[in-house]
């Protein structure tokens, strides 16, 4: 079981059943609709730009327990944050879930984010926890069309 | 009474398990526990090593040869069309046509169907439990001809609703799709009824068999079906192999679907003369170590006999749903009085992609998803499910596992 201890730590069994900023922000600034066709996971994120900050945020849609906590957790993760910050986190984000198993992250570095790193061991499931970050990425890039991981 | 039960004590399961090497395979330090049979079943020994042997002694090209191993080849690779068709009752060898599996033989029935009987404004009926690959080629052909797709609705139960078939059954009609057992729900649909009542108005009618053939008894002139899919990876045989089965009335008239060599008789740069039967739609050097394999699955699961196979597998189904069932916070998806080894539900508090990792490192192999039936799915408002689904070699002791693990699951997210 223990990597599927890794995988769903007591961080992420809680955001899922917690999620944090749920719901529609009404009205935003930008918005955008992530889904994964294979596993039918589909969030919407909406968010609330001051010039460059995020100054709100908010998810709605629905997952399994990576793609939902993921969404919780960057939601708590970069509001507050400017658009900037929350890309350097986005990258991150990417290179923890794809960095090889034998490699160490920093985790002082990554702080929350490194809860996923369990998420290695299950290829499967790194599109599930990438989703809402690609979202996030197309909603403040304004790209305001549906994407997809596939 | 003691029929059914001399019959039962013939059917050895320890047997039968030693058929299949691969139910002997650790997976993430566990026995593997294989449910996903609707995706794809087991291969016996018997199918491996009749295809090795192909490989190994015989293997040439087909129809083509004067040597021996051409001959031998052909010989084995025709064989193996008689067993199919005396498999599913078909009166003539020649309305077997090998294909790579039941995407395939619809595709070519789609196109080579609409070809030449389909105008604008036709009608084809298919059914809100279809397989994407029951849906998309009629859609295809129907975008291309200008014809509209009909889909007749499904209860809550999962089960088809006949009144709205026989509503949707009109003189634009022109052929009727319909999944004989469906993959995501189990429902084994009336399909002697709808063949009657779409003959009625003189409409023919395709199966989709892919999930029925390897559960129950399936003859299609009883059925009176006038075309009739299947699959062989789903039938204990390999992949890259499928069957389309249609009435020599209909096929004789049909355009090809695929030009080259083997369906034709003549060619010149200015005209070809097709192959007869079942030629013409067997374009190309084709899958024979597959189709020998197939007809070794055929030989395998015949000499246990489809009726046992029925038999037994109710009773494991039976067993799967009342346990599946019983578990706290379970709704079980497609609850049809007619079922076939397919137990799909959802859990209220664990998604089915969750559901499906921890099962995995328990060794248990199921499908979690939207089984390729997305309007099943939104019908009972649902994302996906996680899907059991059984075959013959199953055991009770294998669900206990698997019910555990899924206790197990529940207890971690909720
Ligand atoms: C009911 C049904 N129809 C068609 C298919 C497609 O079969 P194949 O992928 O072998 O062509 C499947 C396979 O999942 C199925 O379950």
């Amino acid at each position: 079981m223990s990597e599927l201890n890794e995988l769903y730590q007591q961080v992420i069994l809680d955001h899922n059943k917690n999620p944090r900023n749920y719901g529609a922000l009404k009205p935003c600034t930008h918005f955008s609709e992530g889904f994964n066709p294979l596993c039918g996971d589909h969030f919407d994120i909406y968010a609330v730009m001051d010039g460059d900050t995020i100054k709100d945020i908010s998810f709605e849609g629905s997952g399994c327990a990576i793609s939902k906590s993921s969404a919780s957790i960057m939601t708590s993760l970069v509001k507050g944050k400017t658009k900037a910050e929350a890309e350097t986190m986005i990258e991150q984000f990417q290179d923890l879930v794809t960095m090889p198993m034998d490699q160490q992250p920093d985790e002082d570095k990554l702080g929350k984010l490194a809860v996923f790193a369990g998420v290695r061991e299950f290829p499967a499931r790194i599109k599930c926890a990438s989703l809402a970050w690609h979202t996030l990425k197309a909603a403040i890039e304004q790209q305001p069309k549906a994407i997809s991981t596939e | 009474m003691n029929a059914l039960k001399e019959s039962m004590q013939a059917f050895d399961i320890n047997s039968i398990r030693k058929d299949f090497p691969i139910l002997n395979e650790t997976v993430h330090g566990k026995t593997l526990v294989y449910l996903d049979n609707a995706a794809t079943t087991q291969k016996p020994e018997q199918v491996i090593e009749a295809m090795n042997a192909y490989y190994r002694h015989t293997n040439s090209n087909i129809h083509r040869g004067v040597h021996l191993l051409s001959e031998k080849a052909t010989q084995q690779y025709e064989e193996a069309r008689k067993k199919v068709a005396r498999f599913i009752g078909a009166p003539k060898t020649q309305e077997i046509i090998f294909t790579r599996g039941t995407t395939d033989a619809i595709n070519l029935l789609a196109a080579s169907f609409g070809k030449k009987h389909i105008q604008a404004g036709d009608e084809i009926l298919i059914s809100a439990m279809e397989h994407h690959s029951n849906i998309v080629p009629w859609q295809m052909m129907c975008e291309e001809r200008k014809a509209v797709l009909k889909v007749v609705p499904i209860d809550d139960d999962g089960s088809l609703n006949m009144e709205a078939f026989e509503q949707l059954l009109s003189e634009k009609t022109k052929l009727v799709a319909i999944v004989h057992v469906s993959n995501s729900l189990g429902t084994i649909n009336p399909v002697k009824d709808i063949i009657q009542k779409a003959h009625a108005k003189n409409i023919p009618v395709l199966l989709d068999g892919a999930q029925a053939v390897q559960h129950l008894p399936v003859n299609v002139q009883e059925l009176d079906c006038d075309f009739y899919a299947f699959s062989g990876h789903k039938l204990f045989g390999p992949t890259g192999v499928g069957v389309l089965y249609g009435k020599e009335s209909w096929l004789k008239d049909l355009p090809p679907y695929q030009g080259g060599g083997d369906m034709i008789l003549n060619v010149t740069f200015e005209k070809t003369t097709y192959n007869e039967l079942p030629y013409k739609f067997e374009a190309g050097t084709p899958a024979i170590a597959e189709v020998i394999g197939l007809g070794a699955a055929i030989d395998y699961i015949s000499g246990i006999g489809m009726k046992q196979i029925e038999t037994r597998e109710s009773e494991l189904l039976a067993y799967a749903m009342k346990r599946i069932a019983a578990i706290p916070r379970v709704t079980i998806i497609g609850t049809a009085a007619h079922k076939s080894s397919v137990v799909s539900f959802v859990v209220d508090g664990v998604h089915p992609h969750d559901m499906g990792t921890i099962l995995d490192r328990e060794g248990i192999a199921i499908r979690t998803g939207h089984h390729c039936t997305q309007p099943v799915m939104k019908r009972f408002g649902i994302p996906a499910t996680s899907r059991v689904s059984l075959a013959f070699y199953n055991t009770e002791e294998e669900l206990d596992t698997c019910v555990k693990a899924i206790e197990k699951a529940i207890q971690l997210f909720v």
